[in-house]
Formats: structure tokens, sequence, C-alpha cells
């Protein structure tokens, strides 16, 4: 007999979604495990080294206010900070840092090994054990050992039925590097859920010793850094920039030239990969009148030499990739030290999956990119979801559950749930249409309270909030205390029209150049605000004219998504739902209003009906308590 | 729940009262910006005034929040039945701020909200509601087969273009992406605002003649069409216009049916055909049916196949009950036989459809596109602010094409997302 050991949740994978997952399970109060083939790989970044970005780096921002470790795992190993679209308003600007991979690796880790009530086990799991009514109960590792657990967090990745290709070369991996986990895939293969197959690709890594940089414009951070994580003020390790260089016409040549030994071009893959991600030979055929594309050359870490060439993902074989890499500018004399290649994989259909990321095999979550998406910061953003979710279930809490209008973690849930996935699923700020409301700023505004009321907000957080909080409300206080008329603020010298109308100072704030000093020029008081609630304050009240036109269609949206459907609600037979809709809905399972309102052909009458069988069940319900 | 809806509420055609329901926090103020407000649950007759003009005489009627359809504080508008005064009531309340226009089954859905409903009453409802949507589809496939349909295409094309673009800037700063693209985005705004004022003026004036509803008469070629509708026509004799005939090949024929206001379209004869016009006569015969509400089908013989399938709810009748005068239920333009019943079948479908909905939906449709007008200013005056910023333009022609969705089809991210990647070299 072989050992058993006991755990609440069991988390299965420890990249950015497993290591996620685990940590806000265990913040909840869950014992957890989680397994990872290698100890030491937890926490790697498998593509490029960088953290964050536009709609990615308000996502960090989310799982940083619910607590999560990217954040502040970002912030140990950034080497280069960048606010994206710090020109534009804060609504778009996005938070963003080229990480040294080691760094990152063991910051992950360091935090994993202080989280209380998280055991980290080395090996492979092979099998489920399934309870009595086909309830996931656990999970059995190569060795044989059985780990018992109320819900299971499966964050394969890649690992899944992973397929490696280099040219005409294939080969079984998770990673370069690592094994696939070909039992565990075939064992879920036996569960009957609906699966898809995608692509990604990747650079060759380069020899940063090999390159002429100083022929190379270079990228410097920025000279105020803005960090991941609210809890940091400044960058913990020595900065470095990035270099730019560009392809030309001789490298698209070559690569024109070998397009037939491209896996992806030869027909060697039948997965789908993201338009957003092409490789270089994508590049080339299909923007065939551009001369030279962009290449961000990224230092993968202080004492690594390796670099990333950003823009040149590729499966063509290595000694086409050795021969086009050095057409380029700067990389006359590049040593390659791994080539670039295209991997293929697994995915689930995300259309079946709960807003708690529970998949139809009850008690059984899935997070990151089994689930059709792409990112470390999506992948992060899904583990924390469905790892307090499942504590959440076995601990006979709350489910914690995210609106469109609330949260880009809402929107990507949603998305992934009403609509599946055709290519890897990126985030983007133009996903969100709340966007002026869901900011990077006040992703802790948004999201903390309801952490802390959940139990997934540990109380040091929780405090620095609340603390943060008081200095922003007295703040708003002060300047919306009284109001002054056109003359007064003409005369104060900020510009406004002579409307008769009376603006207290927030509203003066949302003027274009009104300054600090032209608020102090009104309230004396207001220069004892220090900066970061000034700033805070600035960037709430910027929006306020618009985010109040939204708030209707937002209040309609919420409304919806708080009317759940009844899980054993049985559409067909409703009365009044034609068959097609009724075969369409019991298909889909929405898990709310809001869900059933966006599938195809729904129509206001269906939708009233469900909703009045949902009030009904509801009333039924509490008269037979 | 924020807003105040409103909705004509009476449900057939040209008849004598029609009747507006207010729901929502502003209801009683509504009703006071036309006239001075009654006691509650007390019908009263009042003359409506907007903005110096006399709407017209009305019986007016409030209800306070807790003793209404809806549970909500609530008003009727008793107004007469003729389409100016319902196009010019449905006008001045869709232009008081903080009031729209209901959705389908929204009245009934604040009813059941508030609790005031129960299963078995929604379930009673369903129909009309299903039907009322069916109707302002139909309605909407209507305009959309007509020149504002094309027009509406270019719009869509035009305001996908200009999203992507803004968003462009904004979601792939880091990347190849043209930095300015505010001339192009001014340019396609001019062209979209300049089209929907030109709409906005006209609306009224060139679709007068499509209100009320369309019934389709089909068949195969020579089964006695025409005959039948010269019958319809000279048993009532309320004609109102006639046909278009030599330019068009559906003939229209207006008339009062059984007290609703009916056009019958007659269609080209069914059939496969090489002749090119008489194709184009099939093609168009076959657009309008099935924009129209309801379709008659003639036939030969009982389990003829024509190309177009008869929908639930729609009469199919043996033809020529002259030469085969013993054939129950056929019917015969002719003699007269049959069509007595078959007007009374007809005014019994139409009856059971929310009627209004011609007059309605075209006050919807100018709303809609008074509204995508503002937003599409709103984004103009953000571009050519210095500093504006894109998010907010962004956020302005979001706001149009989500006004304009009933028209152009409904826009999202992803086509958006068709057109930037496709349009530019995305991906680092």
């Amino acid at each position: 007999m072989f050992h058993v050991k006991h755990f609440d949740v069991v988390v299965i994978g420890g990249g950015h979604a497993g290591a996620e997952a685990a940590a806000a399970s265990a913040r909840m109060g869950a014992r957890t495990a989680l397994v990872s083939m290698r100890k030491d790989r937890i926490g790697v970044m498998s593509c490029n080294p960088a953290i964050g970005g536009l709609g990615k780096g308000h996502l960090v921002r989310e799982v940083d206010a619910l607590d999560g470790i990217m954040g502040l795992a970002a912030d140990s190993a950034g080497i280069q900070f960048r606010l994206l679209n710090r020109r534009k308003g804060p609504a778009v600007q996005g938070p963003r840092t080229q990480a040294d991979r080691k760094l990152y690796r063991e910051a992950v880790q360091a935090l994993l090994s202080r989280q209380s009530g998280l055991e980290i086990i080395e090996g492979e799991v092979v099998d489920l054990i399934e309870g009595p009514g086909g309830r996931v109960e656990g999970v059995e590792l190569l060795d044989g050992t059985r780990l018992s657990a109320g819900a299971v967090v499966l964050t394969a990745g890649t690992f899944l039925n992973g397929i490696i290709h280099i040219g005409d070369q294939r080969k079984s991996g998770g990673r370069e590097g690592d094994v696939a986990s070909i039992r565990l895939g075939q064992r879920l293969g036996t569960l009957g859920l609906a699966r898809g197959r995608l692509k990604t690709g990747t650079p060759p890594r380069l020899d940063g010793r090999t390159i002429e940089w100083d022929a190379l414009e270079t990228q410097p951070g920025d000279e105020e850094p803005v960090m991941l994580s609210f809890r940091n003020r400044q960058p913990l390790v020595r900065q470095v920039s990035c270099g730019i260089t560009h392809t030309n016409e001789r490298t698209h040549d070559i690569v024109r030239a070998n397009l037939g030994r491209s896996a992806m071009y030869g027909g060697h893959i039948e997965g789908v990969g993201p338009r957003y991600c092409p490789s270089i030979e994508d590049k080339v055929v299909r923007f065939a009148d551009k001369t030279g594309h962009q290449i961000f050359l990224e230092p993968e870490g202080l004492d690594d030499d390796t670099v990333y060439p950003n823009g040149i993902s590729t499966s063509l074989p290595a000694e086409v990739q050795f021969d086009y890499v050095r057409s380029i500018k700067g990389l006359e004399r590049v040593q390659i030290l791994q080539p670039g290649y295209a991997i293929e994989y697994d995915f689930f259909d995300p259309s079946a999956l709960r807003p708690t990321l529970e998949s139809t095999l009850s008690g059984l979550f899935f997070a990151g990119q089994i689930n059709g998406t792409t990112g470390y910061e999506e992948a992060a953003a899904q583990g924390l979801v469905a790892g307090a979710n499942a504590a959440a279930a076995v601990l006979g809490r709350d489910p914690l559950l995210f609106s469109r209008t609330e949260s880009y973690i809402g929107v990507m849930l949603d998305d992934l749930i009403s609509r599946g996935v055709t290519e890897p699923y990126r985030m983007f700020t133009s996903r969100a249409e709340y966007r002026l409301h869901l900011r990077a700023d006040n992703a802790d505004q948004r999201l903390t309270p309801k952490g802390v009321a959940s139990g997934l907000v540990g109380p040091e957080r929780a405090q620095v909030y609340a603390e943060k909080m008081d200095r922003l409300s007295a703040g708003r206080a002060m300047l919306s205390s009284r109001t002054w008329g056109p003359q007064d603020l003409l005369a104060a010298g900020v510009a406004v029209s002579r409307d008769g109308a009376r603006r207290n100072l927030l509203q003066v704030l949302a003027g274009a150049d009104v300054t600090w000093d032209h608020i102090c020029r009104l309230e004396p008081q207001a220069a004892s605000i220090d900066a970061d609630t000034r700033s805070q304050v600035w960037r709430d009240a910027l929006y306020a004219q618009y985010l109040h036109r939204q708030d209707a269609e937002a209040d309609t949206l919420l409304r919806n998504e708080h009317v759940l459907i009844p899980t054993d609600l049985e559409f067909p037979g409703l009365p009044g739902l034609s068959n097609e809709l009724a075969a369409k809905l019991e298909r889909r399972r929405p898990a709310n209003l809001a869900e059933a309102e966006r599938i195809e052909g729904m129509t206001p009458a269906a939708l009233l009906l469900i909703l009045a069988h949902c009030r009904k069940s509801v009333q039924s319900r509490a008269a037979a308590r | 729940m924020g807003d105040t809806i409103f909705a004509l509420a009476s449900a057939r055609g040209k008849a004598g009262v029609a009747v507006f329901r207010i729901s929502g926090p502003l209801a009683h103020q509504a009703v006071g910006r036309l006239c001075s407000v009654p006691e509650a649950r007390r019908a009263v007759v009042r003359r409506l005034v907007w903005q110096g003009d006399v709407l017209d005489e009305a019986l007016v009627l409030v209800f306070d929040a807790g003793a209404s359809f809806t549970g909500e504080a609530s008003a009727e508008l008793q107004v007469h039945g003729s389409l100016a005064v319902v196009t010019a009531v449905a006008r001045t309340l869709g232009e008081m701020p903080g009031l729209r226009m209901a959705e389908a089954g929204e009245f009934t859905r604040r009813a059941l909200e508030n609790g005031r409903l129960d299963l078995a009453q929604v379930e009673g409802l369903a129909d009309l509601i299903e039907a009322e949507t069916e109707a302002q589809r139909r309605q909407a496939m209507r305009v959309l087969s007509g020149a504002i349909g094309r027009r509406a295409q270019v719009w869509r094309q035009r305001l996908i273009r200009a999203g992507a673009l803004i968003e462009a800037t904004i979601d792939f700063a880091d990347e190849d992406v043209p930095v300015d693209v505010t001339p192009e985005v001014l340019a396609l705004i001019d062209g979209l605002t300049a089209d929907l004022q030109r709409e906005i003026a006209g609306t009224t004036a060139a679709e007068r003649v499509r209100d009320g509803f369309e019934v389709a008469i089909l068949g195969a070629p020579n089964i006695g069409k025409s005959t039948l509708l010269n019958a319809l026509a000279g048993r009532e004799a309320a004609i109102t216009s006639e046909f278009a005939g030599t330019t068009r090949d559906v003939i229209e024929v207006r008339m009062d049916l059984a007290g609703l206001a009916v056009t019958i379209l007659d269609t080209a004869g069914l059939r496969d055909t090489d002749d090119r016009v008489e194709q184009m006569g099939v093609a168009r015969a076959m657009e309008r049916a099935q924009a129209a509400e309801l379709r008659v089908f003639l036939l030969t013989y009982p389990d003829e196949v024509l190309m177009l399938t008869p929908q639930s709810g729609d009469i199919v009748v043996l033809g020529k009950a002259d030469l085969n005068p013993n054939t129950p239920g056929a019917i015969s333009g002719l003699t007269g036989q049959g069509v007595e019943s078959l007007v009374s079948r007809i005014a019994e479908r139409l009856g059971t459809m929310a009627a209004s909905a011609g007059a309605m939906t075209r006050e919807r449709h100018r709303l809609a596109m008074l509204r995508a007008f503002e937003a599409l200013e709103s984004a103009r005056s953000q571009i050519e602010k210095p500093g504006g910023a894109a998010e907010l333009v962004a956020a302005d022609l979001r706001q149009a094409m989500r006004a304009l969705d009933m028209l152009v089809g409904r826009l999202d991210v992803e086509n958006l997302l068709d057109e930037i990647f496709s349009s530019f070299c995305i991906g680092k």
C-alpha cells in the first residue's frame, strides 16, 4: 500500500497559474499542496522575459490587489520598468517590466516557501482520483503516492501532449528542456471534455556577448519607474536598457526562400496560432510590402548573457535561423544559444467552465494555458481565481465571482466562458467595455475590499489599503466640500467657461491644464495632501463625467450577472422556449442571466422566462427551508 | 433601476386611442412637463403641451410606486390614435432627458423584478413580447433591405475602421502602428455625421409609405395573385395609395383592412427561370416577402413546394377555386369564394402583433441615429481638443456603435481586432 497524504486543495503545475493558485488557496486558509515535476522549475518564464503591458499590467495589478504574488515577484526581478502609454490617460496606461529570469523564479519560489499552509511536492501527476459520482478527490503520482483533496486545480500549461517543432523535426516536450505530461494528458482524454489544439512560437535565444550593441539604438527604462505591485515604490535591482534593431530585405529573402522548411508552412502543425504574435514567417508572407520589422533585444538577466529577440519567433530549421539572424544589423556575428521553436499543445474548451473555473467535473478546476489563453499574466489571474475558489468550495465559503464591470479578471473569465476561444486568448484593454473605470491605478480600490471580505487578502495588505483609503477619502472630502463659481475660478487662473455653473474642486481638477497650484489657491489646506493621494484623486476625477454615462449600462449588466441560473434548471420543456434556444441553453449552461443574454438568438421573451424560473426556484427553496 | 422608460402600450394598428405607458422614477415628472399632474389613479382629460405646441388632448393617469403594473411610479397617456399624434408624443418623450424608449419586454421585466407578476403571468405575456420583438426585427429588416440598409453597411465599415485605428494606437502603442491616425479618423467621422444628419432630417418623410403592416401574396405564376389583390382592393374601398408598378415589380396596394393599415404586396410568380429580368423580380419578391409581417401562399395543388417555405403563422390556401369549386378552403379572387374568410384570417393574425411597431420602430431608429450623431460629435471635439485623450475618443466611438447596432448590426471588440490585425503587422 502506497502512502496517502491529505490536503484541502492540490494544485498541479508550478507555472504562473499554478504558483498563483497554490498561494491563493493557502491564503484562504486551505491546506494546499503544489505538485510540480521539478521544484527548481517553479516560476520559470518560458517565453519572453517580461511581465505586464497593456491589459496585462492591469491583470497583474488586480492579482496584486488580491494579495497575489506576481506583482511582488516581477518587482523583485524588474530590470527595466516602463509605463506603456505614459502620454495617454491613466485608464490605458499599463505598467511593464523586463524581468531577470533567475531573479523572478527565485522570487516566486521564495514567496511560496514563505506561505504558510502550503507544501511543495516534487513529482509527476499521472492520474486523477475520482470519488463517488465522478467527483475529483485527489491525484496519484508516478511513484504511486496518492494525495487526497477536496478539490484539484490543474494548470498544465503547454505540457499536455506538447510537441515542439523546429523545421521538420518534432519532439515531445512541455517546454524546451522539460518533458511533456503524456500520461496525465491521456488520462484527461478519457474524461470526455471537449479539446482543441493551439500553438505558440518562440524566437532563437542569442548570446549577448556576440551582439554589436554600439551599433544599435537602445531603449532605457522610465526615469520615474512605476512598479507592478502596489506595495513597492522603486526598483530593487540594477536597471538595464533593451536594444532595438530591424529585419531587412535580405532577412525576408532568406525566410521566403525557406518557407517550405518551416514547421508552420510545411504543414507539420495543425494548431492555431495567435494573430497578434505572428512568427517571422507570417510577417514576411502576410505583410510582404513591409521592408523591415522591429526587434527588441531583451536581456534575460543581470548575470545572464542570453538575449531574447522579441519579434522574430519562428519554426524554421536551426541553420536557417542562423542565416536570417545574422542578416540583421548588430547581429552579424551573433551566436544562437538555443534555436527558436513552435510548440503545439492541447487546451480544453473554456466555454464549459463555471465562473469559478471549476470544470464540468465536480472538484476539478482549470487555470492558465489549458483554458486556451496565452501569457503569464492571464495565467496568473486565472490561477488566483481557481485557487481561491477551490479553497472556498472545500471550506464551504461563498464562491469568489468577478464581474466585467469591475475587473479585467471578470472580462477575461466572461470572454472565455461565453465565447470560447478560436486562437490563444490574450488580454487587450479594448476588450474591457468599462475601460475608463478598470484602471491599473485603482485595481486595489476595485478589488481589495472584496479580497478582504473573502479571506483572500491578508491582514498586512488590508491594513496598508485601509490607510491609503483613509487618506483618499479625506482628500476627496476636502475637495468636494465647497463649490466655486466661474468668476472665482477664473480669478484663480482656472480656464472655465462662464456658464454660471458652480464646481467643486474634484470637478475643477478634471479640467485640462489644471495644476495643484490652482487647487491650493482656492483651498489652501489642499497643500497638506500628499503626492500619491493627489495623483490618485486626479485620476479618479478625470473620467467622472464619462463614467457617469456608463453607469446605467453597467448596472443592467451587473443586475443580470447577479441573477444566478440554478444548475438544475432544465431548459428543454420550459413553456414558451423554442426547442432551438432550449438546446443552446442546455449546451452552454449559462451560470447567470448576463451569460444567457449573450447566447446567439436569445430573445427578450426567453430571457424573461428564464428570469421568472430563477425567481421561482429561489422562492421555492426559501419556502422549503 | 435607474432610468425611466416609455412605450406605446396599445396593440392594434389604426385604433381610435393610443396608450403610452411611462415607468420609472421620472414618470410623474415627465407628465408634469406636458400638463399638470393629476391625482394618482384618477383619469383626467389634459391638454398636452410641449414647447408651446399642443400635441393632443389626452386622458392622463398616474400611478404611485408600489401601486402600478411595474411596481414603479408610472403614468399613462391615452392619446388619439392618429399616426401624427403617436409620432409627436413618442418624439417628445424620447427627447426628455432621463427617458428612453423601452426595449421589448422591459415593462414586464420590471414588474417581475418588483414582485408584481408570477411565472404564469410571465408565460402569458411571453407570446406578446415575442411578437413585439419579431415586429421590430421585421421593421428593421425592411429598413435594411432599403436604401438606408445599403448606407448602414457603409456606416458599419466606417465605424469599424475608425474604432480600429484608435484602438490600435492604444493597445499596440509599442508596435509598428501609425502614430497619428487623426486625419483618417476625422474623415471617417465626418462622413458618418453627414450621412446621419441627412437621415435624421429625412426619416419621417421618406418612410411614411412604409407605415402599417405588409402582407405579401406569394405563389407560382398565374395562380391568381393579382386577381386576389384586385378582389381585396375592390372589397375595401379605402385604397390610400396605388403601387409603383412601372419601375418596380412588386406592386403595393395600401388599404384599410378590418381597421388595420395594411399594404398588400403582389409579387412576381415564384419559379426558376433563365430570364434575367424575371430572376430579379423573383429575388425581389422573396426579399420583400421575407420582410413582410405575414405571407399568404396561394398553392396550385395541396403539396406544392415553392421556393420560399411558409413560416409559422403564415397563411397557406389553395388558389383558383373557380376551376375546382368543390375544394374545401380554396379561394378565388374571380368569384370571391373564400376571400371573406381570408380577410378575417389576415386581420386575426395581424391583430395579435403589436401594431404601431412601424411608427415606433422608426422613432426608435431616429433616436438611435441622433444618439450616434451626438457621440460622434463628442468624439470629434475630443480629437480636435489639444491633448485630447484617445481613450475618450474610443469611448465615444463605442457609444456610437452601440447606438446604431439595430441598424448596422452588433459590433464588438472582435470586429475591431480583425481590422487591426489585417491592417497592421502587430506582434513582437
